[in-house]
């Protein structure tokens, strides 16, 4: 496991200037391995172009996962390395497969937007808007079954507010009573529409206490901000009282790494660049005290660490074609006849 | 040995899997309190508890979701979908994800979960609820199919499913549930992924699944009677799909026909007959048949709908002109 993801215990209290040092940490990792992904990319060593970065993302990823504990499991959306991150994933494994190469998390199959870990509870990102929320449900069955007080929980955008898939999960955590967790990361654009072009309820917590969760809406600026409205929703839900939290925050850029924005205005993209909450938990940092210095280098650190991601990406191999037909089944199961095999079957017979 | 219906042998898998692995568990619609649409799941929570027979709202893409999910977390769901005819309201959940999550997270986990469902005519229950849709699902790499025509399949197929590493799509057949044979269910399982031939014959080949397999064995029988011995191959599951069966009796006999309840265009019956044509060509004597569903929405006319699928006397019909 990398170096203190939030979800390990902080050096100090919540509230105090070290702990908002740890988040603002974490949240820097984050802005920088995005950025480095958009390099990656520009350099031609990504897999594709499907690349949905998450900054102006990062307060809602660090201070959701602050309340994550061992053994907790979750799912994401497409736009998911930050949440990722927070949680401990190594950044080097996850840029490998962002390239696509063997190293990767997923063996270079997955790639951004399939990125899994078993062993840091990561059952998934998704590339269908809301398709890794009902995984949640089953999990949480299981947590409750097994009574560990895990708490699962489906990370997704405003995007997949409306899908259909969200209720049916909502609705059946609330009956059963699971330790689970809906945490809808509001960047206030599905793909190009803007969230009031999508639909006429913007509260959007309003709907998760319909189906009878607890339910918060909190802005994204301040991550200590997000974190407490976490820390309270998670609690219950690890008593069986699932929770929704909407965070709404500015995606800085467009939807995919080819995307200029044209359905938003330079305007409205300067002012919502200026609600950046990496830079204002900078700022809270100096104003308590902190040595400007001292922030200098920290981020100096996090960039040789995400430079070195990209090195590992691309000095790493890509998949052997032999593994093409692997895990389309499991382990002991006959792998699928390729169709090159095939035809030299049935050619040799005529 | 003892009389038993396809209901009552699914009925017994479940209960014996159930006894047999902690982890199994049932969901879906009215498979609790109701005993399950058509009361394969009846008794079920009076012997096992509301915590492993969950009745579930009316959510069936939750439905498969959840399951996708527990399976991921260490149980073995078993999912219930009334009728196949709502497979679409799961699609993304199936084929999307229970079938591709082996492969995107590079082999980390599996899928492990059944969902059962059942499909095809014979009820009058109309065009949403009569179809045969196992061609999506064969469709789909990393979903397995599995189709069973008989008591003692069904139990044995379905025990056998709840120990697969893989997401298990198990097909019933509405119109089998009643049927009796007699099974001694304690017997040697059949192998998994296996086709069965259900009766020799050395003038043509028919390949058939689920209900159509008694439909096809009532075309043979009457073509017995005019000394035309046809061979009827029970595939069991289409996918793992045992060709070597189909391969092994089609080159002895020279001509095969393909019976399946579902509609012909684009369905399971031309991928076994292009099968067959490409793989046994050298040893046919006659085209490979279809022998399928209209290529129509299933009516709720009992005429209608017996006609729109294959019928004994079509499959004697096309036989005897595959053999002249």
């Amino acid at each position: 496991m990398n170096a203190s993801p939030s979800g390990a215990a902080p050096d100090g209290a919540r509230g105090s200037n070290d702990h908002l040092l740890e988040r603002y940490r974490d949240m820097r990792r984050i802005r920088t391995f995005e950025e480095r992904v958009g390099e990656l990319f520009v350099r031609g060593e990504s897999a594709g172009s499907m690349l949905h970065l998450s900054i102006g993302e990062e307060s809602a990823a660090v201070g959701a996962v602050a309340a994550m504990r061992d053994g907790d499991t979750f799912t994401t959306h497409h736009r998911g390395h930050g949440i990722f991150l927070a949680r401990g994933a190594d950044p080097d494994r996850m840029m490998a497969e962002i390239g696509g190469k063997d190293t990767g998390y997923c063996r270079g199959k997955g790639g951004s937007m399939h990125i899994a870990d078993m062993g840091l509870g990561h059952l998934g990102a998704n590339a269908i808007v809301g398709g890794g929320i009902p995984a949640v449900v089953g999990a949480g069955l299981a947590s409750k079954r097994e009574g560990r007080g895990a708490v699962s929980t489906a990370f997704f955008g405003d995007g997949a507010m409306q899908q259909g898939i969200l209720y049916e999960s909502m609705n059946m955590a609330a009956l059963w009573d699971l330790p689970v967790m809906f945490v809808c990361i509001n960047n206030q654009y599905g793909m190009g529409t803007r969230i009031d072009r999508a639909t006429r309820g913007t509260q959007l917590h309003e709907r998760a206490l319909a189906f009878g969760l607890a339910a918060r809406s909190v802005d994204g600026l301040d991550v200590e901000v997000v974190e407490e409205a976490a820390q309270e929703l998670f609690e219950g839900a690890r008593g069986g009282k699932p929770g929704f939290l909407a965070i709404s925050c500015f995606r800085f850029f467009g939807h995919a790494r080819k995307d200029k924005s044209p359905y938003r205005t330079e305007q409205e993209e300067r002012e919502g660049r200026e609600r950046d909450p990496v830079r204002h938990t900078r700022e809270r940092l100096v104003a308590e005290g902190r040595d400007a210095a001292d922030l200098d280098a920290l981020d100096a650190t996090i960039a040789k660490e995400m430079d070195a991601s990209i090195d590992f990406a691309i000095g790493s191999d890509a998949p052997a074609m032999d593994s093409m037909f692997r895990d389309v089944y499991g382990p002991d199961e006959a792998a699928p006849e390729s169709v090159r095999a095939r035809l030299d079957r049935v050619l040799a017979r005529a | 040995m003892a009389q038993i219906t396809y209901r009552d042998a699914l009925r017994q898998a479940l209960v014996d899997a159930m006894e047999a692995d902690d982890s199994v568990l049932v969901i879906g619609e009215e498979v609790g309190r109701y005993g399950g649409a058509y009361g394969v799941t009846k008794g079920l929570i009076e012997q096992f508890g509301q915590a492993r027979v969950l009745d579930t709202p009316i959510s069936e893409a939750g439905i498969v979701g959840t399951a996708v999910g527990a399976a991921m977390s260490g149980l073995r769901p078993v999912a219930e979908l009334m009728y196949v005819d709502f497979i679409g309201m799961t699609m993304d959940q199936l084929c999307n994800q229970a079938a591709k999550i082996r492969y995107m997270f590079g082999g980390q986990i599996g899928v492990p979960m059944v969902l059962r469902t059942q499909g095809g005519t014979g009820r009058s229950a109309g065009a949403q609820h009569s179809q045969s849709l196992e061609g999506l699902v064969m469709h789909t790499p990393g979903l397995r199919l599995v189709m069973p025509a008989t008591a003692y399949d069904a139990y044995h197929l379905l025990r056998q499913s709840l120990v697969q590493p893989d997401p298990v799509v198990f097909i019933e057949h509405k119109g089998l549930y009643t049927m009796k044979e007699e099974a001694d269910l304690a017997a040697e399982p059949p192998a998994w992924g296996k086709a069965v031939v259900r009766r020799p014959g050395a003038d043509l080949v028919i390949v058939t699944y689920s209900r159509q397999v008694h439909q096809a064995l009532a075309a043979a029988e009457a073509l017995a009677a005019d000394g035309i011995q046809a061979c009827v191959i029970d595939l069991r599951t289409l996918n793992p799909l045992d060709f070597d069966t189909v391969r092994t009796e089609v080159e002895k006999v020279g001509r095969a026909m393909v019976v399946s309840e579902a509609v012909m265009t684009a369905g399971v019956a031309a991928e076994l007959a292009a099968r067959i044509s490409e793989e046994c060509f050298d040893y046919l004597e006659q085209p490979v048949l279809r022998i399928a569903g209209e290529d129509i929405p299933i009516s709720v006319s009992v005429e209608l709908e017996a006609n729109s699928v294959p019928t004994p006397a079509l499959i004697e019909h096309a036989a005897r002109r595959l053999v002249e």
